[in-house]
Protein backbone atom coordinates (compact mmCIF):
# COMPACT_ATOMS: atom_id res chain seq x y z
CA UNK A 1 0.00 0.00 0.00
CA UNK A 2 1.39 3.29 -0.69
CA UNK A 3 2.55 5.54 1.36
CA UNK A 4 -0.52 8.70 2.28
CA UNK A 5 1.06 11.78 2.50
CA UNK A 6 -0.07 15.38 3.14
CA UNK A 7 1.16 17.52 0.14
CA UNK A 8 2.02 21.28 0.47
CA UNK A 9 -1.21 22.37 -0.55
CA UNK A 10 -3.12 20.19 2.29
CA UNK A 11 -0.60 22.09 4.74
CA UNK A 12 -1.57 25.28 3.15
CA UNK A 13 -5.46 24.31 3.74
CA UNK A 14 -4.92 23.46 7.36
CA UNK A 15 -2.69 26.98 7.89
CA UNK A 16 -5.70 28.93 5.61
CA UNK A 17 -8.18 27.30 8.08
CA UNK A 18 -5.90 27.10 11.17
CA UNK A 19 -6.69 31.44 11.43
CA UNK A 20 -9.75 30.53 12.08
CA UNK A 21 -8.90 29.06 15.48
CA UNK A 22 -10.48 31.17 17.69
CA UNK A 23 -14.03 31.40 15.94
CA UNK A 24 -16.22 29.32 18.18
CA UNK A 25 -14.14 29.57 21.32
CA UNK A 26 -16.44 28.50 24.15
CA UNK A 27 -16.37 28.36 27.91
CA UNK A 28 -16.67 24.27 27.39
CA UNK A 29 -13.66 22.96 25.62
CA UNK A 30 -12.31 26.68 24.34
CA UNK A 31 -10.52 26.51 21.02
CA UNK A 32 -11.66 22.77 20.13
CA UNK A 33 -14.26 23.94 17.09
CA UNK A 34 -11.25 26.02 14.95
CA UNK A 35 -9.05 23.12 15.69
CA UNK A 36 -10.86 20.60 14.12
CA UNK A 37 -12.16 22.85 11.56
CA UNK A 38 -8.37 23.44 11.08
CA UNK A 39 -7.90 19.87 10.92
CA UNK A 40 -10.64 19.05 8.60
CA UNK A 41 -8.58 19.16 4.92
CA UNK A 42 -5.90 16.87 6.89
CA UNK A 43 -8.76 14.46 8.06
CA UNK A 44 -10.15 13.98 4.43
CA UNK A 45 -6.79 13.42 2.72
CA UNK A 46 -5.63 10.51 5.40
CA UNK A 47 -8.67 8.57 5.88
CA UNK A 48 -11.24 7.35 3.81
CA UNK A 49 -13.38 5.19 5.80
CA UNK A 50 -16.67 6.92 7.64
CA UNK A 51 -15.93 5.17 10.86
CA UNK A 52 -12.12 6.77 10.72
CA UNK A 53 -13.45 10.30 9.51
CA UNK A 54 -15.47 10.08 12.46
CA UNK A 55 -12.82 8.92 14.60
CA UNK A 56 -10.34 11.47 13.68
CA UNK A 57 -13.19 14.17 14.04
CA UNK A 58 -13.95 13.02 17.50
CA UNK A 59 -10.60 13.02 18.36
CA UNK A 60 -10.26 16.84 17.50
CA UNK A 61 -12.75 17.98 19.12
CA UNK A 62 -11.67 17.57 22.87
CA UNK A 63 -10.69 20.08 25.13
CA UNK A 64 -7.87 22.82 23.22
CA UNK A 65 -6.61 26.43 24.19
CA UNK A 66 -3.66 27.85 23.68
CA UNK A 67 -2.12 30.86 21.87
CA UNK A 68 -4.16 31.40 18.42
CA UNK A 69 -0.19 31.51 16.40
CA UNK A 70 1.82 29.47 18.40
CA UNK A 71 -0.73 27.29 18.09
CA UNK A 72 0.95 26.72 14.66
CA UNK A 73 4.01 24.23 15.56
CA UNK A 74 1.58 21.98 17.38
CA UNK A 75 -0.61 21.82 14.28
CA UNK A 76 2.41 20.70 12.52
CA UNK A 77 3.26 18.10 15.16
CA UNK A 78 -0.42 16.52 14.71
CA UNK A 79 -0.48 16.51 11.42
CA UNK A 80 3.20 14.35 11.39
CA UNK A 81 1.16 12.36 13.94
CA UNK A 82 -1.64 12.09 12.37
CA UNK A 83 0.17 10.99 9.07
CA UNK A 84 1.71 8.37 10.63
CA UNK A 85 -1.47 6.65 11.76
CA UNK A 86 -3.02 6.83 8.48
CA UNK A 87 -0.07 5.06 7.11
CA UNK A 88 -0.67 2.33 9.89
CA UNK A 89 1.68 3.38 12.80
CA UNK A 90 0.25 2.60 16.53
CA UNK A 91 -0.11 6.05 17.42
CA UNK A 92 -2.71 5.92 20.32
CA UNK A 93 -5.70 8.93 20.60
CA UNK A 94 -3.79 9.79 23.91
CA UNK A 95 -0.69 10.13 22.16
CA UNK A 96 -2.24 12.98 19.97
CA UNK A 97 -3.81 14.81 22.64
CA UNK A 98 -1.30 14.23 25.25
CA UNK A 99 1.04 15.96 22.33
CA UNK A 100 -1.45 18.94 22.23
CA UNK A 101 -2.18 19.06 25.79
CA UNK A 102 1.53 19.01 26.63
CA UNK A 103 2.67 21.84 24.21
CA UNK A 104 -0.23 24.16 24.23
CA UNK A 105 0.88 25.28 28.07
CA UNK A 106 4.28 26.28 27.50
CA UNK A 107 3.96 27.41 24.09
CA UNK A 108 0.52 29.87 25.36
CA UNK A 109 3.10 31.40 28.35
CA UNK A 110 5.64 32.33 24.99
CA UNK A 111 2.84 33.70 22.70
CA UNK A 112 1.29 35.85 25.21
CA UNK A 113 4.34 37.62 25.96
CA UNK A 114 5.68 37.92 22.68
CA UNK A 115 2.41 38.68 20.48
CA UNK A 116 0.28 40.69 22.61
CA UNK A 117 2.77 42.06 25.08
CA UNK A 118 5.82 43.38 22.48
CA UNK A 119 4.83 43.41 19.02
CA UNK A 120 1.22 44.60 19.05
CA UNK A 121 2.28 46.57 21.64
CA UNK A 122 4.99 48.53 19.88
CA UNK A 123 3.65 48.08 15.84
CA UNK A 124 0.18 49.79 17.86
CA UNK A 125 2.08 51.98 19.47
CA UNK A 126 4.47 53.18 16.28
CA UNK A 127 1.08 53.32 13.96
CA UNK A 128 -0.83 55.53 16.25
CA UNK A 129 1.75 57.72 16.99
CA UNK A 130 2.18 58.25 13.02
CA UNK A 131 -1.90 58.50 13.12
CA UNK A 132 -2.16 60.97 15.85
CA UNK A 133 -1.27 63.79 12.79
CA UNK A 134 -4.23 61.91 10.62
CA UNK A 135 -1.23 60.30 8.49
CA UNK A 136 -2.70 56.85 6.21
CA UNK A 137 1.24 55.39 6.95
CA UNK A 138 0.13 54.53 10.79
CA UNK A 139 -2.85 52.05 10.31
CA UNK A 140 -1.02 51.07 6.90
CA UNK A 141 1.93 50.25 8.53
CA UNK A 142 0.31 48.53 11.70
CA UNK A 143 -1.76 46.58 9.60
CA UNK A 144 0.34 44.89 6.89
CA UNK A 145 3.26 45.02 9.29
CA UNK A 146 1.39 42.64 11.61
CA UNK A 147 -0.21 40.61 8.84
CA UNK A 148 3.12 39.73 7.07
CA UNK A 149 4.80 39.06 10.68
CA UNK A 150 1.53 36.76 11.43
CA UNK A 151 1.38 34.78 8.50
CA UNK A 152 5.01 33.85 7.84
CA UNK A 153 4.86 32.67 11.86
CA UNK A 154 1.90 30.75 11.27
CA UNK A 155 3.16 29.10 7.73
CA UNK A 156 6.96 28.47 9.12
CA UNK A 157 6.54 27.46 12.73
CA UNK A 158 3.50 25.22 11.18
CA UNK A 159 5.91 23.65 8.46
CA UNK A 160 8.59 23.58 11.36
CA UNK A 161 6.32 21.29 13.86
CA UNK A 162 5.25 19.01 10.95
CA UNK A 163 8.67 18.74 9.63
CA UNK A 164 10.55 18.11 13.51
CA UNK A 165 7.31 16.16 14.25
CA UNK A 166 7.38 14.31 18.24
CA UNK A 167 11.09 15.76 18.83
CA UNK A 168 9.74 19.14 19.08
CA UNK A 169 8.92 18.78 22.55
CA UNK A 170 12.24 17.84 23.28
CA UNK A 171 13.43 21.75 21.73
CA UNK A 172 10.59 23.21 23.73
CA UNK A 173 12.74 22.01 26.71
CA UNK A 174 15.89 23.11 25.80
CA UNK A 175 15.94 26.33 27.25
CA UNK A 176 14.93 28.32 23.91
CA UNK A 177 11.01 29.17 24.71
CA UNK A 178 12.44 30.67 28.28
CA UNK A 179 15.54 32.32 26.37
CA UNK A 180 12.50 34.06 23.63
CA UNK A 181 9.95 35.34 26.33
CA UNK A 182 13.10 36.48 28.39
CA UNK A 183 14.42 38.48 25.94
CA UNK A 184 10.96 39.50 24.50
CA UNK A 185 10.00 40.74 28.17
CA UNK A 186 12.78 42.84 28.18
CA UNK A 187 12.11 44.49 24.97
CA UNK A 188 8.45 45.14 25.72
CA UNK A 189 9.64 46.45 29.43
CA UNK A 190 12.35 48.79 27.72
CA UNK A 191 9.13 49.59 24.55
CA UNK A 192 6.89 50.37 27.82
CA UNK A 193 9.32 52.20 29.68
CA UNK A 194 9.55 54.74 26.64
CA UNK A 195 5.58 54.56 25.71
CA UNK A 196 4.84 55.79 29.46
CA UNK A 197 7.63 58.62 28.95
CA UNK A 198 5.90 59.80 25.43
CA UNK A 199 2.06 59.34 25.19
CA UNK A 200 1.00 59.07 29.01
CA UNK A 201 0.08 63.00 29.37
CA UNK A 202 -0.51 64.89 32.80
CA UNK A 203 0.26 68.22 32.84
CA UNK A 204 -0.31 70.15 36.09
CA UNK A 205 -1.24 74.13 35.93
CA UNK A 206 -1.15 75.32 38.51
CA UNK A 207 1.33 78.32 38.93
CA UNK A 208 3.69 77.73 41.87
CA UNK A 209 5.39 81.18 41.79
CA UNK A 210 5.54 84.58 39.98
CA UNK A 211 8.64 86.39 39.56
CA UNK A 212 9.83 89.78 38.26
CA UNK A 213 12.57 89.40 36.57
CA UNK A 214 15.75 91.99 36.57
CA UNK A 215 16.39 94.06 34.05
CA UNK A 216 18.56 92.11 30.93
CA UNK A 217 16.79 88.92 31.59
CA UNK A 218 13.90 89.67 29.53
CA UNK A 219 13.24 91.00 26.25
CA UNK A 220 12.18 94.77 26.39
CA UNK A 221 9.92 95.33 23.72
CA UNK A 222 9.65 99.13 23.73
CA UNK A 223 13.15 99.61 23.59
CA UNK A 224 13.68 97.37 20.02
CA UNK A 225 14.67 99.09 17.27
CA UNK A 226 12.08 99.64 14.68
CA UNK A 227 10.92 97.24 11.37
CA UNK A 228 12.83 94.35 10.94
CA UNK A 229 16.07 95.27 13.22
CA UNK A 230 13.60 94.93 16.20
CA UNK A 231 12.49 91.65 14.52
CA UNK A 232 15.79 90.58 14.54
CA UNK A 233 17.13 92.03 17.80
CA UNK A 234 13.96 90.10 19.34
CA UNK A 235 15.34 87.16 17.84
CA UNK A 236 18.77 87.13 18.81
CA UNK A 237 17.82 88.34 22.45
CA UNK A 238 15.48 85.30 22.40
CA UNK A 239 18.01 82.29 21.63
CA UNK A 240 20.13 83.91 24.39
CA UNK A 241 17.59 84.29 27.32
CA UNK A 242 15.03 81.69 26.34
CA UNK A 243 11.38 81.44 26.48
CA UNK A 244 11.34 83.11 30.17
CA UNK A 245 13.04 86.00 28.36
CA UNK A 246 9.10 86.83 26.97
CA UNK A 247 8.11 88.64 29.68
CA UNK A 248 8.66 90.33 32.49
CA UNK A 249 7.45 87.99 35.11
CA UNK A 250 9.12 84.38 34.96
CA UNK A 251 5.90 81.99 35.75
CA UNK A 252 7.03 78.68 37.27
CA UNK A 253 4.36 76.16 36.98
CA UNK A 254 4.34 73.16 38.97
CA UNK A 255 4.72 71.24 35.56
CA UNK A 256 7.75 72.68 34.86
CA UNK A 257 9.30 72.12 38.31
CA UNK A 258 7.93 68.80 38.13
CA UNK A 259 9.66 68.24 34.78
CA UNK A 260 13.24 69.78 35.73
CA UNK A 261 13.24 66.54 38.14
CA UNK A 262 12.60 63.70 35.24
CA UNK A 263 10.00 64.86 32.73
CA UNK A 264 7.61 62.17 33.10
CA UNK A 265 7.64 61.81 36.72
CA UNK A 266 4.11 62.15 37.26
CA UNK A 267 3.23 60.00 34.02
CA UNK A 268 5.46 56.58 35.65
CA UNK A 269 3.79 57.05 38.56
CA UNK A 270 0.52 56.96 37.74
CA UNK A 271 1.46 54.32 36.23
CA UNK A 272 3.12 52.62 38.94
CA UNK A 273 -0.21 52.90 40.67
CA UNK A 274 -2.43 51.38 37.84
CA UNK A 275 -0.08 48.61 38.26
CA UNK A 276 -0.80 48.17 41.89
CA UNK A 277 -4.49 48.99 41.84
CA UNK A 278 -4.50 46.09 39.14
CA UNK A 279 -2.88 43.76 41.19
CA UNK A 280 -5.14 44.63 44.05
CA UNK A 281 -7.65 42.99 41.94
CA UNK A 282 -9.27 46.70 41.21
CA UNK A 283 -11.19 46.16 37.16
CA UNK A 284 -9.03 48.08 34.58
CA UNK A 285 -12.24 50.07 33.79
CA UNK A 286 -13.62 50.53 36.91
CA UNK A 287 -9.78 52.53 37.02
CA UNK A 288 -10.03 53.95 33.76
CA UNK A 289 -13.24 55.78 34.78
CA UNK A 290 -11.88 56.89 37.43
CA UNK A 291 -9.36 58.76 35.68
CA UNK A 292 -11.79 60.49 33.43
CA UNK A 293 -13.44 61.56 36.43
CA UNK A 294 -10.26 62.98 37.89
CA UNK A 295 -9.40 64.69 34.45
CA UNK A 296 -12.79 66.24 34.12
CA UNK A 297 -12.77 67.57 37.61
CA UNK A 298 -8.78 68.72 36.89
CA UNK A 299 -10.28 71.14 34.32
CA UNK A 300 -13.04 71.98 35.97
CA UNK A 301 -11.43 73.28 39.34
CA UNK A 302 -8.66 74.02 36.92
CA UNK A 303 -5.61 72.11 37.85
CA UNK A 304 -4.81 70.03 35.30
CA UNK B 1 -24.50 59.08 6.59
CA UNK B 2 -25.69 57.62 3.22
CA UNK B 3 -27.20 54.09 2.58
CA UNK B 4 -24.01 53.14 1.14
CA UNK B 5 -21.86 54.49 3.91
CA UNK B 6 -24.17 52.54 5.94
CA UNK B 7 -23.73 49.24 4.55
CA UNK B 8 -20.50 49.64 4.52
CA UNK B 9 -20.15 50.57 8.20
CA UNK B 10 -21.74 47.65 9.07
CA UNK B 11 -19.41 45.82 7.08
CA UNK B 12 -16.32 46.97 8.53
CA UNK B 13 -18.30 46.02 12.08
CA UNK B 14 -19.06 42.72 11.25
CA UNK B 15 -15.31 42.48 10.32
CA UNK B 16 -14.09 44.19 13.51
CA UNK B 17 -16.40 41.35 15.64
CA UNK B 18 -15.33 38.82 14.02
CA UNK B 19 -11.24 39.75 14.66
CA UNK B 20 -12.34 40.56 18.07
CA UNK B 21 -11.97 36.97 18.60
CA UNK B 22 -10.21 35.51 16.17
CA UNK B 23 -7.44 37.90 16.78
CA UNK B 24 -5.80 37.40 13.19
CA UNK B 25 -5.79 40.22 10.93
CA UNK B 26 -6.32 42.97 13.28
CA UNK B 27 -9.69 44.58 12.23
CA UNK B 28 -10.78 44.62 15.47
CA UNK B 29 -8.06 47.03 16.57
CA UNK B 30 -8.91 50.87 16.88
CA UNK B 31 -6.06 51.32 14.44
CA UNK B 32 -7.61 49.73 11.86
CA UNK B 33 -11.49 49.65 12.44
CA UNK B 34 -11.79 53.58 13.28
CA UNK B 35 -9.45 54.82 9.99
CA UNK B 36 -11.67 52.18 7.91
CA UNK B 37 -15.17 53.80 9.59
CA UNK B 38 -13.29 57.17 8.93
CA UNK B 39 -12.82 56.03 5.30
CA UNK B 40 -16.17 54.94 4.56
CA UNK B 41 -18.15 58.01 5.60
CA UNK B 42 -15.99 60.17 4.33
CA UNK B 43 -14.03 61.33 7.41
CA UNK B 44 -10.57 59.89 6.52
CA UNK B 45 -8.00 62.22 9.07
CA UNK B 46 -10.55 62.37 11.41
CA UNK B 47 -10.64 58.61 11.62
CA UNK B 48 -7.54 57.94 11.77
CA UNK B 49 -6.75 60.46 14.53
CA UNK B 50 -9.26 59.06 16.58
CA UNK B 51 -7.88 55.89 15.82
CA UNK B 52 -4.39 56.79 16.90
CA UNK B 53 -5.63 58.05 19.91
CA UNK B 54 -7.82 54.79 21.11
CA UNK B 55 -4.90 52.27 20.15
CA UNK B 56 -2.65 54.31 22.45
CA UNK B 57 -5.42 53.31 25.18
CA UNK B 58 -6.15 49.68 23.65
CA UNK B 59 -2.22 48.95 23.58
CA UNK B 60 -2.64 46.56 26.45
CA UNK B 61 -5.76 44.84 26.27
CA UNK B 62 -5.42 41.05 24.83
CA UNK B 63 -7.70 38.08 26.04
CA UNK B 64 -5.56 35.89 27.63
CA UNK B 65 -6.03 32.38 28.29
CA UNK B 66 -9.84 32.17 29.19
CA UNK B 67 -9.61 36.02 30.67
CA UNK B 68 -11.25 38.90 28.37
CA UNK B 69 -10.15 42.39 28.10
CA UNK B 70 -12.29 45.35 27.34
CA UNK B 71 -13.50 44.71 23.79
CA UNK B 72 -11.39 46.92 21.70
CA UNK B 73 -13.71 46.22 18.71
CA UNK B 74 -17.07 47.58 19.83
CA UNK B 75 -15.30 50.21 21.25
CA UNK B 76 -13.65 51.51 18.16
CA UNK B 77 -16.37 50.71 15.87
CA UNK B 78 -19.21 53.01 18.32
CA UNK B 79 -17.23 55.33 19.27
CA UNK B 80 -15.79 56.22 15.61
CA UNK B 81 -19.43 56.15 14.03
CA UNK B 82 -20.49 58.90 17.18
CA UNK B 83 -17.86 60.96 15.92
CA UNK B 84 -18.64 60.92 12.24
CA UNK B 85 -22.22 61.67 13.30
CA UNK B 86 -20.65 64.42 15.58
CA UNK B 87 -18.90 65.89 12.40
CA UNK B 88 -21.63 65.19 10.17
CA UNK B 89 -22.14 67.83 7.38
CA UNK B 90 -22.61 71.55 8.29
CA UNK B 91 -21.41 70.44 11.48
CA UNK B 92 -19.42 73.32 13.38
CA UNK B 93 -18.19 70.77 16.21
CA UNK B 94 -14.68 71.29 16.80
CA UNK B 95 -12.93 67.65 15.69
CA UNK B 96 -11.32 68.03 18.65
CA UNK B 97 -13.98 68.09 20.62
CA UNK B 98 -15.72 65.14 18.78
CA UNK B 99 -13.17 63.07 18.94
CA UNK B 100 -11.84 63.40 22.87
CA UNK B 101 -15.79 62.92 23.44
CA UNK B 102 -15.53 59.78 21.29
CA UNK B 103 -12.54 58.62 22.84
CA UNK B 104 -14.52 58.78 26.09
CA UNK B 105 -17.47 57.19 25.03
CA UNK B 106 -15.18 53.67 23.99
CA UNK B 107 -14.77 53.11 28.10
CA UNK B 108 -18.30 52.19 28.76
CA UNK B 109 -18.63 50.67 24.99
CA UNK B 110 -15.69 48.33 25.91
CA UNK B 111 -17.22 47.29 28.97
CA UNK B 112 -20.82 46.47 26.91
CA UNK B 113 -18.72 44.38 23.95
CA UNK B 114 -17.22 42.53 26.82
CA UNK B 115 -20.31 41.49 27.87
CA UNK B 116 -21.94 40.86 24.30
CA UNK B 117 -18.36 38.55 23.83
CA UNK B 118 -19.55 36.33 26.73
CA UNK B 119 -22.85 35.85 25.79
CA UNK B 120 -21.65 34.85 22.37
CA UNK B 121 -18.86 32.28 24.00
CA UNK B 122 -21.86 31.16 26.14
CA UNK B 123 -24.19 30.47 23.03
CA UNK B 124 -21.09 29.35 21.21
CA UNK B 125 -21.07 26.31 23.59
CA UNK B 126 -24.50 24.15 21.86
CA UNK B 127 -22.53 25.29 18.58
CA UNK B 128 -19.53 22.53 19.57
CA UNK B 129 -22.48 20.08 20.77
CA UNK B 130 -23.90 20.27 17.16
CA UNK B 131 -20.51 20.24 15.95
CA UNK B 132 -19.85 16.54 18.55
CA UNK B 133 -23.54 15.35 16.70
CA UNK B 134 -21.90 15.95 13.17
CA UNK B 135 -18.39 14.70 13.97
CA UNK B 136 -20.41 11.27 14.94
CA UNK B 137 -22.09 10.99 11.08
CA UNK B 138 -18.91 11.92 9.85
CA UNK B 139 -20.18 14.50 8.32
CA UNK B 140 -17.69 17.44 7.29
CA UNK B 141 -19.86 20.27 6.20
CA UNK B 142 -21.66 20.13 9.55
CA UNK B 143 -18.86 20.79 11.57
CA UNK B 144 -17.55 23.67 9.28
CA UNK B 145 -20.91 24.72 8.91
CA UNK B 146 -21.17 25.82 12.94
CA UNK B 147 -18.00 26.84 12.71
CA UNK B 148 -18.55 29.79 10.27
CA UNK B 149 -21.93 30.04 11.89
CA UNK B 150 -19.85 30.51 15.78
CA UNK B 151 -17.64 33.18 14.10
CA UNK B 152 -20.65 35.00 12.10
CA UNK B 153 -22.14 35.50 15.33
CA UNK B 154 -19.21 36.87 16.79
CA UNK B 155 -19.44 39.20 14.14
CA UNK B 156 -23.06 40.29 14.53
CA UNK B 157 -22.09 41.52 18.00
CA UNK B 158 -21.09 44.06 16.42
CA UNK B 159 -22.55 45.05 13.26
CA UNK B 160 -26.16 45.09 14.97
CA UNK B 161 -25.26 47.63 17.65
CA UNK B 162 -23.02 49.46 14.89
CA UNK B 163 -26.23 49.76 12.37
CA UNK B 164 -28.78 50.63 15.33
CA UNK B 165 -26.23 53.44 16.05
CA UNK B 166 -26.33 54.68 12.24
CA UNK B 167 -29.75 55.17 12.85
CA UNK B 168 -29.62 57.66 15.47
CA UNK B 169 -29.97 61.08 13.95
CA UNK B 170 -26.95 62.81 13.69
CA UNK B 171 -28.65 66.22 14.54
CA UNK B 172 -28.91 64.16 18.13
CA UNK B 173 -25.37 63.99 18.55
CA UNK B 174 -24.31 67.24 16.97
CA UNK B 175 -26.63 68.55 19.53
CA UNK B 176 -25.17 66.96 22.69
CA UNK B 177 -21.55 67.57 21.77
CA UNK B 178 -22.12 71.40 21.10
CA UNK B 179 -24.03 71.49 24.53
CA UNK B 180 -21.05 69.90 26.47
CA UNK B 181 -19.40 72.66 28.58
CA UNK B 182 -15.66 73.08 27.90
CA UNK B 183 -14.67 71.35 31.14
CA UNK B 184 -16.51 68.24 30.25
CA UNK B 185 -15.38 67.80 26.86
CA UNK B 186 -11.74 69.26 27.90
CA UNK B 187 -11.71 67.28 31.21
CA UNK B 188 -12.59 64.02 28.30
CA UNK B 189 -9.12 64.70 26.95
CA UNK B 190 -7.62 65.65 30.14
CA UNK B 191 -8.48 62.35 30.93
CA UNK B 192 -7.88 60.50 27.91
CA UNK B 193 -4.12 61.74 28.15
CA UNK B 194 -4.33 59.49 31.42
CA UNK B 195 -5.86 56.38 30.61
CA UNK B 196 -2.76 54.94 28.25
CA UNK B 197 -1.56 54.39 31.87
CA UNK B 198 -3.83 51.70 32.59
CA UNK B 199 -3.35 50.02 29.03
CA UNK B 200 0.70 49.94 30.31
CA UNK B 201 -0.22 48.75 33.74
CA UNK B 202 -1.48 45.80 31.69
CA UNK B 203 1.41 44.60 30.07
CA UNK B 204 3.77 45.62 32.62
CA UNK B 205 1.59 43.40 35.20
CA UNK B 206 2.11 40.29 32.80
CA UNK B 207 5.75 40.61 32.00
CA UNK B 208 7.54 42.41 35.06
CA UNK B 209 9.94 40.44 37.15
CA UNK B 210 12.56 41.98 39.35
CA UNK B 211 15.22 41.42 36.63
CA UNK B 212 13.28 43.36 34.02
CA UNK B 213 12.41 46.11 35.95
CA UNK B 214 15.88 48.24 35.03
CA UNK B 215 14.95 48.07 31.43
CA UNK B 216 12.19 49.69 31.86
CA UNK B 217 13.76 52.47 33.63
CA UNK B 218 16.09 52.44 30.79
CA UNK B 219 13.35 52.92 28.24
CA UNK B 220 11.38 55.53 30.18
CA UNK B 221 14.88 57.36 30.77
CA UNK B 222 16.09 57.23 27.19
CA UNK B 223 12.96 58.30 25.91
CA UNK B 224 13.20 61.52 26.99
CA UNK B 225 15.56 62.36 23.74
CA UNK B 226 12.88 63.64 21.67
CA UNK B 227 15.26 62.87 19.23
CA UNK B 228 15.21 59.03 19.49
CA UNK B 229 12.29 57.74 17.07
CA UNK B 230 9.87 54.98 18.09
CA UNK B 231 12.45 52.59 15.59
CA UNK B 232 15.45 53.93 16.97
CA UNK B 233 14.27 52.95 21.02
CA UNK B 234 12.96 49.66 19.08
CA UNK B 235 16.45 49.16 17.82
CA UNK B 236 18.05 49.91 21.06
CA UNK B 237 15.22 47.21 23.07
CA UNK B 238 16.13 44.34 20.96
CA UNK B 239 20.17 45.20 21.65
CA UNK B 240 19.82 45.13 25.28
CA UNK B 241 17.83 42.41 25.08
CA UNK B 242 20.26 40.60 23.05
CA UNK B 243 23.37 42.05 25.06
CA UNK B 244 21.68 40.62 28.74
CA UNK B 245 20.89 37.34 27.11
CA UNK B 246 24.14 36.62 25.86
CA UNK B 247 25.69 38.08 28.45
CA UNK B 248 23.40 35.93 31.02
CA UNK B 249 24.71 32.77 28.95
CA UNK B 250 28.68 33.44 29.42
CA UNK B 251 27.95 33.74 32.88
CA UNK B 252 26.26 30.54 32.96
CA UNK B 253 29.16 28.99 31.06
CA UNK B 254 31.92 30.64 33.32
CA UNK B 255 30.38 29.81 36.37
CA UNK B 256 29.97 26.11 35.13
CA UNK B 257 33.75 26.06 34.02
CA UNK B 258 35.79 27.85 36.53
CA UNK B 259 34.19 25.83 39.38
CA UNK B 260 33.55 29.39 40.63
CA UNK B 261 35.13 30.86 43.88
CA UNK B 262 32.27 33.43 42.08
CA UNK B 263 34.99 36.31 42.22
CA UNK B 264 37.09 36.34 38.97
CA UNK B 265 38.93 39.07 39.51
CA UNK B 266 40.07 37.11 42.87
CA UNK B 267 40.55 34.30 40.89
CA UNK B 268 42.72 36.18 38.20
CA UNK B 269 44.89 37.82 41.04
CA UNK B 270 45.80 34.64 42.57
CA UNK B 271 47.06 32.84 39.22
CA UNK B 272 49.72 35.55 39.63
Amino acid sequence: MAEIKLDKKDRMAVAWRHQFLQGSWNYERMQNGGWCYAMIPAIKKLYSSKEEQAAALKRHLEFYNTHPYVSAPVIGVTLALEEERANGAPVEDQAIQGVKVGMMGPLAGVGDPVFWFTIRPILGALGASMALSGSIVGPLLFFLAWNIIRMAFLWYTQEFGYNVGTSIAKDLSGGLLGKITEGASILGMFIIGALVQRWVSITFTPVVSVVEQSEGAYIDWAALPAGTEGIKSALEQYSVLGPTGLNVEKVTTLQGNLDQLIPGLAAVGLTLLCCFLLKKGISPIVIILCLFAVGIAGRFFGFM
Amino acid sequence: MGGISIVLVVLVAFLAGMEGILDEFQFHQPLVACTLIGIVTGHPTEGIMLGGSLQMIALGWANVGAAVAPDAALASVASAIIMVKGLGEGSTVDPKVAIDAAIAMAVPLSVAGLFLTMLCRTIAIPMVHFMDAAAEKANFRGVELWQILAICLQGIRIAIPAAMLCMVPADAVTAMLQAMPEWLSGGMGVGGGMVAAVGYAMVINMMATNEVWPFFVLGFVLAALGELTLIALGALGVALALIYLGLKELAKQGGGAGGGSGDPLGDILNDY
